[in-house]
């Protein structure tokens, strides 16, 4: 049985996901690599969603539906970001963040 | 065999996720995360949770991983590098980081009063559908309405953002 994995262990991993999300999205300059690391993110809230809901709500369903409805905005906030990405690379000819600093000053 | 199932794609998982944010090769990158979206949707089968772990597959897995490695395609060759991260900040960052991940499990793993539920699993595709469709109580008509609204104006955002004469 599944059940016999202690909900700690689950939520161990999502929280390690989620940190090291974190880490990318400070790390890295390459719009593109943030956007991953922000799926990274959902992805473990997701899990952390789901974990919570199998193991003390089992008769419920929602952290199965908040879950879902993570992964459905998921896809509508990566289709805008990639436009957003797709635009910028379009004027600047470069997805580096540092680079893209018309705004600044 | 389900707990050895479970620690392997935790494994996976954990590894995968390193190498999505450290990678220099950003199509790489996209890979691993797609090693990641599998392995979480591979969590959600052995919890029983069919229809999450299929949408999770199709809709991340195939969808936003498919999405994200055109556009990596189209805006930079496959062999290119980023310049790897300097030392020093990668060293902040990690430290503030394991800071902050250490205070939540210190948190979480302190608190250990939950309740062992053995209730059955309530997680069939005909509930779920009479559930996002229902009002009341245990019913998800608003956010679902609400949902669609959001996927059609991202839809139309994209659309717009992406065209290069707005203007004319």
């Amino acid at each position: 049985m599944f059940q016999d994995i202690p909900l700690a262990h689950v939520i161990i991993v999502s929280t390690l996901m989620f940190f090291i999300g974190v880490y990318g999205f400070m790390t890295r300059k390459n719009l593109f690599a943030i956007l991953m690391s922000t799926e990274l993110v959902l992805n473990a809230v997701a899990l952390n969603f789901v974990a919570f809901n199998y193991y003390l709500y089992p008769d419920k369903m929602q952290g199965l539906f908040f879950a879902l409805f993570i992964i459905g905005i998921a896809a509508a906030e990566a289709a805008v970001a990639i436009a957003i990405i797709v635009a910028i690379y379009k004027n600047f000819q470069s997805v580096n963040v540092e680079e893209v600093s018309q705004m600044k000053n | 065999m389900k707990p050895v199932l479970f620690y392997i794609m935790a494994a996976v998982i954990l590894i995968c996720s390193v190498l999505t944010v450290t990678s220099t090769r950003i199509l790489r990158a996209a890979v691993y995360l797609l090693f990641v979206l599998i392995a979480t949707s591979g969590v959600y089968f052995l919890m029983d949770y069919n229809f999450l772990a299929a949408s999770q597959l199709t809709l991340y897995a195939g969808g936003i991983i498919v999405l994200i490695i055109f556009s990596v395609m189209l805006t930079s060759s496959a062999g290119e590098r980023q310049a790897p991260v300097g030392k020093f900040k990668a060293s902040l960052s990690a430290l503030a980081v394991a800071v902050g991940a250490l205070c939540c499990l210190n948190t979480f793993l302190a608190y250990q009063a939950f309740p062992a539920r053995t209730l059955a699993l309530d997680s069939t595709v005909k509930s779920i559908g009479t559930a996002l469709v229902s009002m009341g109580e245990n019913g998800y008509m608003l956010p679902f309405e609400v949902i669609s609204l959001l996927l059609l104006a991202a839809m139309i955002a994209a659309i717009i953002i992406a065209r290069r004469d707005i203007e004319s």
